[in-house]
């Protein structure tokens, strides 16, 4: 009882926090702590495919994509698409296609997490490592697909005059919800088997765990989360082009769930914070660089060659991340009787 | 289509074939023997490439330019293995995996970074860029010389594989590398060697690609490393023959389907893709691999 | 006969060229502790696999309670009551004890994802009872003290215990050991020996247990067949068994400590 007060407390503070930032911070913080809020909920649902089932996958860019189209494609009103789309006429379904904001990124969700289920079939009825290089692909096909389509997707040229709906009300509140779920997966029946896959797939099967299905679950919960995160970065950002779902972000996500420990999602929260803290203190690197007085030029890519680094490092030194794969309470919890 | 054009075709389509089935080759050599998908494979190509394109700039003989991009990308993939993959051998698969998405993310944005992202013109020399017809067909000498040395390449690889004691040991290897250690056998000398196959090759390949293009760039090896993986595992994972089958048939479909319904033509790079998924889905031991997976008890 | 819990009927299985199981048939009645014994490389293992769906026998067929079971999917041969330890001992090693166990009763908490993330009232009505459940399991085998601590970091007996009480919670008729011995000390294995009594009557078992210790297979077992290069050479009872001419041919060696 005492543990369900403390934890309603908490949510409660968090609410107020939200409502007393939207209100009183400045826009500059506000889009400092949106963007948090972004990559916290992407960090915490890639973290459950990758950190707690185990099954080391590429996808995020794909999955923030579909639902940053799905939900760019249902807030413009028909008439703004018809000026927006340049190469071709939109097609008939597009024009159609109208949301409120709620409904628009649960349709991208939900989307996402369709295309998910899809690659489930190929990837997971048959062992070894198919699904990071699957989803890696994926990431490929989606740029290729939104490029191919300009009546869908309006090409190369992407989406612009994407309402902006997205205030840090929605966003911080999502992501409060998001970090809930993946908790309550966690600890339950759901979570326990996830991780029996990821520590031994044989013996989970033989106390009959179906290892497909625990995976499928962890998958398209993962992919529903990242599709809802690229819904609100759509509304956020306004404009979307193919190019902006590139495998960097992929590789930001991947950076922050191995710094804050696989599994962990608490650790996730905590390196989303670092790491978005740190891209903005490295920002200088991809500056022109001026040593003894010699001005080297602008290098921009420095930052993501010391993220690599940093990555590999941590691979080979400090596996556990910050958490390792418990959380934050689990630390300060008295031994259960 | 009619018979020249078709054979035009036959051509390109060997040539882009060689291009996947030497690099193809690599992955499924170290997949045998690490079970590991090395995402860094196809930036080690880049790297060859990378090498070959600044010796010739630098007045080198184009033979000898090729021979320091071999050189030098067998060097970045031990170098990965011995840094990055070898303090990993007992750890979670996992960690294998983001470590070598970590060396890719490393090559392709340390060369971008050093020289820059706009692409290069690579210059081949004129006896492999030069016109020869036949009948009503044109093409360059090269399309013809990329399948004949690729060729030649698979046998001595296949010889090295299967008439040699080191051949003998790495398909061990690929077998179970507790009894291999039990034999005696040092293993990470035989995957060193696996790692300087798959990289001269790739670096080789690298070459083909720069050549046919002709042009090279730092991202140049993330999208031809995973379509060569694709034909990796529709020849059948672990295969060597089979990368090769599977390099030639991936070929053969993106200059054939393009050929014939150029509309697809924006859809060339998806191919791969959607071989992947089909073996996957239908035949995950592909053309003449064997279950590499099964579960062991 | 109408008292069979398990038949194997004639099960060949071949490896590529090498046939690893011949023509193998036996029998285990309910409430036995069945051996199934043989040198290493036997196939003792191999029809462990095949019994619990992880490898289709070339031909030959598995009956359970009087149901072909042969090649069904090794989680769903758990649910027809069949479940298995490992010979090198398998915990989920970022796993409490408590937790492995909580595995086990994966079917039995029996909410579905949306009540788990919604917190519905079954969700923490299935958790208390498995959990009491688990608690039980664990006083049993006198682990209760560890439940809270990683199962790895116990030591090799108490890992064996939790391994068998894992399978347990799945609620099986039947329990295969593979090699529950190994590894062990005297004390431990004498320890095991009455564990399994123990359960065997508690749960309503019938046990087939793969051995190599034939000092252990003795004490044990009311029934045994004994393999030799995939085929078998006896069947019937553990006294019969070391006086055989075949099985101590096989065998040499291994009796020197029996």
């Amino acid at each position: 009882m005492k543990k369900i007060v403390r934890n309603i407390v908490l949510i409660i503070a968090t609410l107020l926090f939200i409502l007393y930032a939207q209100k009183n911070f400045d826009s500059y913080t506000l889009s400092i702590l949106n963007n948090i809020g972004i990559f916290a909920i992407l960090a915490l649902s890639y973290n459950l495919i990758n950190g707690v089932a185990g099954q080391f996958s590429l996808e995020p860019n794909g999955f923030v994509a579909i639902g940053a189209y799905f939900t760019a494609i249902l807030l413009i009103p028909a008439e703004t698409k018809v000026d927006m789309f340049a190469l071709v006429d939109p097609a008939p379904i597009i024009l159609q296609m109208k949301a409120q904001f709620l409904p628009a990124i649960v349709i991208g969700g939900i989307a996402a997490s369709l295309v998910a289920l899809l690659l489930s079939f190929p990837v997971f009825r048959v062992r070894g490592d198919y699904l990071a290089i699957v989803t890696l692909g994926f990431g490929f096909i989606i740029r290729i697909f939104a490029i191919n389509n300009p009546a869908y997707t309006n090409g190369a040229m992407g989406l612009n005059d994407i309402p902006s709906n997205a205030n840090f009300i929605w966003i911080g509140s999502i992501a409060l919800i998001t970090f809930i779920v993946m908790i309550h997966i966690i600890y339950s029946k759901f979570g326990r088997a996830m991780k029996s896959v990821r520590d031994d797939e044989d013996a989970a099967t033989a106390m009959g765990i179906n290892t497909f299905k625990m995976k499928t679950y962890a998958f398209m919960t993962s992919a529903f989360f990242e599709g809802l995160g690229g819904g609100l970065l759509a509304s956020m950002l306004t404009t979307i082009t193919p190019d902006q779902f590139s495998f960097l972000l992929t590789f930001q996500l991947l950076i922050i769930i191995v710094l804050g420990g696989l599994g962990s999602m608490s650790g996730a929260l905590i390196a989303t914070i670092l790491v978005m803290g740190g891209m903005e203190w490295l920002r200088f690197l991809d500056d022109n660089i001026v040593l003894f007085g010699k001005d080297f030029g602008a290098h921009p890519g420095t930052r993501m060659v010391v993220f690599s680094i940093i990555l590999i490092i941590m691979m080979l030194f400090a596996r556990r991340g910050i958490l390792g794969d418990k959380e934050l309470f689990d630390y300060f919890k008295k031994k259960s009787k | 289509m009619n018979i020249d054009i078709f054979l035009q075709q036959l051509v390109n389509g060997a040539s882009l074939g060689s291009m996947y089935a030497l690099i193809a080759i690599g992955y499924t050599m170290v997949y045998g023997v690490l079970r590991l998908i090395n995402f860094a494979h196809g930036d080690i190509m880049m790297v060859g490439a990378f090498l070959t394109f600044f010796a010739t700039s630098a007045g080198m003989p184009f033979e000898v330019a090729v021979l320091i991009g071999i050189v030098g990308s067998a060097i970045i993939g031990i170098l990965t293995d011995k840094i990055a993959y070898k303090p990993l051998r007992e750890a979670p698969k996992i960690s294998l995996l983001i470590t070598a998405i970590g060396i890719s993310f490393f090559l392709e944005n340390l060369f971008t970074v050093l020289f820059g992202s706009t692409p290069k013109a690579f210059k081949a020399p004129e006896y492999l860029t030069k016109i020869f017809h036949l009948g009503n067909i044109y093409l360059p000498i090269s399309v013809i010389i990329i399948p004949t040395v690729t060729l030649l390449i698979l046998a001595i690889v296949l010889w090295i594989l299967y008439k040699t004691k080191y051949g003998m040991a790495i398909r061990a290897l690929a077998f179970d590398i507790q009894t291999v250690k039990l034999m005696g056998i040092d293993a990470d000398k035989i995957i060193m060697i696996v790692f300087i196959i798959g990289s001269a090759l790739a670096a080789i390949g690298g070459v083909f690609y720069a050549v046919s293009y002709p042009s090279i760039d730092p991202l140049m090896g993330i999208i031809v490393g995973l379509k060569a993986f694709a034909a990796a595992v529709l020849g059948g994972i672990g295969s060597v023959g089979g990368a090769v089958v599977g390099g030639f048939i991936l070929g053969f479909t993106e200059i054939f389907v393009v050929a014939m319904f150029p509309e697809l033509g924006g859809y060339k790079d998806a191919f791969a893709f959607f071989f992947l998924i089909l073996v996957l889905l239908f035949k995950p031991t592909g053309i003449m691999g064997q279950d590499l997976e099964r579960g062991r008890f | 006969m109408g008292n069979s819990i398990l038949k194997i009927e004639n099960i060949t299985m071949q490896f590529g060229g090498v046939t690893a199981i011949k023509d193998l048939s036996f029998e285990v009645q309910k409430g036995q502790i069945y051996g199934l014994i043989g040198p290493n490389g036997a196939g003792k293992t191999t029809i462990f696999n095949i019994i619990t769906g992880n490898l289709t026998p070339t031909s030959g067929f598995v009956i359970f309670e009087n149901e072909n079971i042969t090649s069904t999917k090794p989680n769903k041969v758990v649910y027809k009551g069949i479940a298995r330890t490992f010979q090198n001992i398998r915990l989920f090693k970022s796993m409490t004890v408590l937790e492995n166990i909580l595995i086990g009763f994966d079917a039995q908490a029996n909410y579905s994802y949306f009540e788990a993330i919604l917190r519905l009232p079954r969700f923490f009505k299935k958790e208390k009872e498995i959990r009491q459940k688990a608690y039980e399991l664990m006083k049993i085998f006198g682990i209760e003290e560890f439940a809270d601590t990683n199962a790895t970091a116990l030591s090799y007996g108490n890992q064996r215990k939790v391994e068998i009480a894992r399978a347990l919670a799945t609620n099986p008729k039947l329990l295969l050991l593979d090699e529950p011995a190994a590894g062990m000390n005297p004390n431990e294995t004498a320890e095991l020996s009455d564990i399994i009594h123990k359960i065997k009557k508690d749960f309503d078992l019938t046990i087939l247990l793969i051995e190599h210790d034939m000092k252990f297979v003795n004490a044990m077992c009311d029934q045994l067949t004994v393999l030799d290069y995939g085929a078998k050479i006896f069947e019937g009872k553990p006294a019969d068994a070391i006086v055989d001419e075949k099985v101590i041919s096989a065998y040499l060696g291994d009796f020197s400590h029996a």
